[in-house]
């Protein structure tokens, strides 16, 4: 259809009105890598289009083309039918082209309005134009129901609003095109359907919005049009309606996919993680964890379900002894173990205790080191990696080596840094450094994020066959669909409190409650 | 805003070999066209300037030794700023910890100097030195670990207090009966450490009446210490993740408090063996404030050497030459006083130190420019970017 309406516009109804944003022919390299090659995408004006495809596959590229962070090697780009060159933001900003990144750009500690002004203070005197800010904030606020109160402070504001900011910031720089990078991967179902009728809104009043992810629901649910990218390429564009999830994991990937995780029934054994009235309280003095009391039997997976910042993470950091708790008791395979003693995790990996960090950017990996440095973060005290004071360069990179083979590590290069690897990669990494051992536990948070479809099938298989061979599994994730999948019981935690638990079986709807503190007795009620 | 452009910027990488080089070379360059600029206007001919601070510097045998002399304080005050910072810990206290080590060699030399002879003293003042720095660390440090104290500021303060104790201490107890300096009586050949003339005779270089002691040697054999202590060892790679993530160092069981105040009394130790250079090596005595600045140079020093051992030997040598060529340029050209000279070196730590990721931005994307047809690998994959 695009082809056949650049030839003749005249004929086709919908090029009589020309598309928000067309790009022809985008090429970009990187040396010898081409990361986008011959472009062609026609985003109609007033629609909501989606750009999925797996991690490297193009769009963040594509993207930072036409935001101006990159300059095409090849190709032009056409705002309302006008081919104009976009250098820098700033000059993307002109066009009418605003972003959203995955990671906010706000200031935590001044309030929304200011947050909005910032760079266009309109003077020295910050007075004038803050009144100005303010009522064009309020009519952007009626307009596109985005209420967020502008004397709020950003630190003070669930993330979820944070976005909202950053889509007002857009708005009041006079975005006519809106690009949101992931923008749910932060956000809790709820926010995300919320971020969804806004997105909605925008489109109803005239605006254009790309909507980048790798999640397929959320192309099913708010898009209009779809396109997906494998290898830098556009492979396919389609109406939403037309399509249907696995037809367009295919598309990504290349191959069928298996969207659902295969595994047999569990078969559990004696308890190996006992947990006990768990608590902790910040320095602010909030309850983190509240009287948490669980077991994990070996051969099982037990799902942590719940918003994040629910005590998800602190529950994490208190049984893999990356911090304290004021009180409470923790048994590892029959071993009781000191919980008030800080910076405890090696003692917690001699007793067979494994940990996949959430953040596997911060914790996970020190990304200035090298791969086969990251292969042996937490067991560097092993004998196996040499001698006495000093390490064995040559035995560590050796074990490089067989984790890289094993898990598919991608480039294979252990001297590379890790910060060079993709998302899924650089998880691969992590896995492979904490599962090697056939630990005893393993607490596993968000395995998947920001990883990539292929990846995700091969940690999700990785994680059941350690459920197999007897590994008691602790997994926290805020994909649902993760924990419903691969759980075999589920617990739901909110306000550092476990409010229930659940079979796999259970509905996506009460487990939903269940994470907001309703239980399903009050919900029936 | 700046962030993300940094972040895209950064996928464009300069080559190992030319960060490593190429912008310490042109930062150097940067601060010599500047005094040159300063010496024009000052009326004296700028190359004339160059010729006799490299002469100075490096064109006799007497001038080497100097330069030497002084490259030894500044390797080791590099080394010691070089330590801490791969644990993350900016250590601005080296002139305080270098101080103390004073007090501790000359107390060693002070003790045994009319009894034995020096290679006796020598071990002892070297524990002495080190001991005393270390400890004169450890308060920052542990501070900075149990009670979250920010090192910079301790450690700064610790320089005045070290400062003050010293002048108590040589005012009212360390200066002989009788005298008026604030020093030590001189030791005696017991507590003077041998000239390095035989190891540089064989090259053909005398290095006459310079005071290049067997420090220089210390100060080489800690530059190799360091090196394997950071790269090599299992401590050293629990300071890096330290210095890099303290999360993932949590994450990876390793107690920032023990790093933190470890990586800081290895850092003063390294701070307190510079004393031995100036104090049992030069002067054969403790004198008032003797550090003189090397303390605050090593900070320059350890930023342009990038933190590495060889960058500091390197950087250290820059430095001394700086001092000993300088001091020939005043004597030969009274117009530049050496005033100007320490306007000079200032540039050079201005250039070096703040300025450092000047010309970088520069470089890389002239660089990418120039490589694109022919970058391969590593450098060239966009994997990050095209997430």
């Amino acid at each position: 259809m695009t082809e056949a309406a650049l030839r003749d516009p005249m004929r086709d109804p919908a090029a009589a009105r020309p598309p928000a944003i067309e790009l022809v022919g985008i090429d970009k390299s990187f040396g010898p890598v081409r990361a986008n090659r011959d472009i062609h995408l026609r985003i109609e004006k007033g629609t909501i289009h989606g750009i999925v495809g797996e991690n490297g596959a193009g769009k963040s590229t594509l993207m930072s083309i036409l935001y101006g962070y990159y300059h095409a090697d090849a190709g032009q780009i056409l705002v309302d039918g006008k081919p104009i060159d976009i250098r820098s933001p700033d000059e993307a900003i002109a066009a009418g082209i605003g972003m959203v990144f995955q990671h906010f750009m706000l200031v935590d500690t001044f309030t929304v309005l200011e947050n909005v002004m910032l760079g266009v203070e309109g003077g020295a005197r910050l007075k004038g134009g803050a009144a100005k800010v303010r009522a064009e904030l309020q009519r952007l606020e009626r307009d596109f129901v985005l209420e967020v109160d502008p004397d709020a402070r950003i630190e003070d504001l669930p993330v979820g609003l944070q976005q909202r900011v950053e889509i007002l910031k857009a708005l009041y720089r006079g975005a006519e095109t809106l690009i949101l990078d992931e923008p749910t991967g932060v956000l809790t179902p709820a926010e995300a359907d919320h971020l969804f009728r806004i997105l909605a809104q925008l489109r109803d009043q005239g605006r254009t919005v790309i909507l980048i992810t790798h999640k397929l629901r959320e192309i099913m649910e708010a898009t209009d049009n779809v396109s997906v990218m494998r290898r830098g390429e556009i492979v396919a564009t389609m109406k939403t309606t037309e399509t249907s999830p696995a037809a367009l994991a295919e598309e990504m990937v290349g191959r069928r996919v298996l969207l659902r995780v295969e595994k047999a029934e569990a078969k559990p054994g004696a308890p190996i993680l006992e947990v006990a009235d768990l608590s902790l309280t910040d320095s602010r003095g909030v309850k983190r964890l509240d009287d948490v009391s669980f077991d994990i039997r070996a051969g099982e997976i037990v799902g942590v379900a719940g918003v994040a910042g629910n005590g998800q993470s602190e529950l994490m950091e208190v049984l893999s002894g990356m911090r304290k708790a004021d009180g409470g008791r923790l048994a590892i395979d029959g071993e009781p173990v000191d919980l008030t003693r800080p910076a405890a995790a090696a003692s917690r990996r001699r007793l067979g205790l494994a940990h996949v960090p959430e953040d596997r950017h911060r914790a996970g990996l020190v990304t200035a080191f090298s791969e086969d440095e990251n292969a042996i973060l937490g067991y560097h005290d092993d004998a196996h990696y040499g001698r006495g004071l000093f390490l064995d360069r040559r035995a560590i990179r050796d074990h490089a080596v067989r984790h890289i083979e094993q898990y598919d590590i991608r480039p294979p290069d252990p001297r590379l840094k890790a910060a060079n690897f993709s998302g899924g990669n650089q998880q691969k990494i992590v896995l492979a450094r904490e599962m090697e051992r056939g630990p005893k536990i393993l607490i596993v948070g968000q395995p998947t994020r920001g990883v990539d479809i292929g990846a995700i099938e091969f940690i999700h298989a990785r994680l059941v066959e350690m459920r197999d061979a007897g590994c008691a599994i602790l997994l926290v994730s805020v994909e649902l669909d993760e924990i419903r999948g691969l759980s075999d019981r589920i617990l739901v935690m909110c306000g550092g409190r476990i409010v229930g638990e659940r079979g796999p079986e259970a509905s996506e709807a009460e487990l939903g409650l269940l994470m907001t503190g309703i239980s399903s007795t009050e919900a029936a009620q | 805003m700046t962030k993300i452009r940094s972040r895209t910027r950064g996928t464009a990488r300069l080559p190992a070999w030319l960060d490593y080089s190429l912008v310490p070379v042109l930062n150097v360059a940067a601060a010599f066209v500047i005094s040159g600029l300063v010496v024009l206007l000052v009326g004296e001919s700028p190359i004339e300037a160059v010729g006799y601070l490299v002469y100075g510097a490096f064109g006799y045998g007497e001038g080497i030794g100097f330069t030497l002399f002084y490259a030894t304080n500044f390797m080791l005050t590099g080394l010691a700023v070089a330590v801490a910072f791969h644990a993350g810990l900016f250590n601005i206290g080296g002139e305080g910890q270098a101080y103390l080590g004073g007090l501790g060699c000359a107390l060693a030399a002070l003790m045994l100097d009319r009894y034995v002879p020096w290679w006796v003293t020598f071990p002892v003042a070297l524990a002495l030195s080190a001991g005393f720095g270390a400890v004169w660390a450890l308060i920052p440090g542990w501070l900075s670990a149990k009670r979250g104290s920010h090192i910079v500021i301790t450690t700064i303060m610790f320089n005045f207090i070290a400062a003050s104790f010293m002048v108590w201490l040589l005012v009212e107890h360390l200066s002989p009966i009788g005298s008026m300096q604030p020093e030590t009586r001189t030791f005696g050949p017991g507590g003077t450490l041998p000239k390095l003339d035989w190891l540089f005779a064989p090259l053909g270089i005398d290095i006459g009446t310079s005071p290049l002691n067997i420090t220089f040697l210390v100060a080489l054999a800690a530059c190799l210490l360091v090196y394997l202590l950071i790269w090599r060892t299992r401590l050293g790679f629990e300071i890096r993740t330290l210095g890099h993530s303290p999360t993932a160092a949590l994450y990876a069981g390793i107690s920032p408090v023990r790093i933190t105040v470890i990586a800081m009394m290895i850092s003063g130790a390294l701070a307190g063996l510079m004393a031995l250079n100036p104090v049992l090596g030069d002067q054969q005595r403790l004198q008032i404030d003797f550090v003189g600045g090397a303390g605050f140079v090593g900070i320059a020093v350890a930023l342009m050497g990038r933190a590495h051992p060889v960058g500091i030997v390197l950087a250290s040598i820059l430095f001394g030459a700086l001092y000993q060529g300088g001091a020939e340029l005043a004597f030969d050209m009274p117009a530049i006083s050496r005033d100007m000279i320490v306007v000079i070196q200032g540039l050079v730590i201005l250039f070096a130190g703040a300025l450092e990721h000047m010309f970088r931005p520069g470089l890389t994307h002239g660089w990418s420019l120039i490589s694109r047809p022919r970058e391969t690998g590593e450098a060239g994959r966009p994997k990050e970017i095209a997430r």
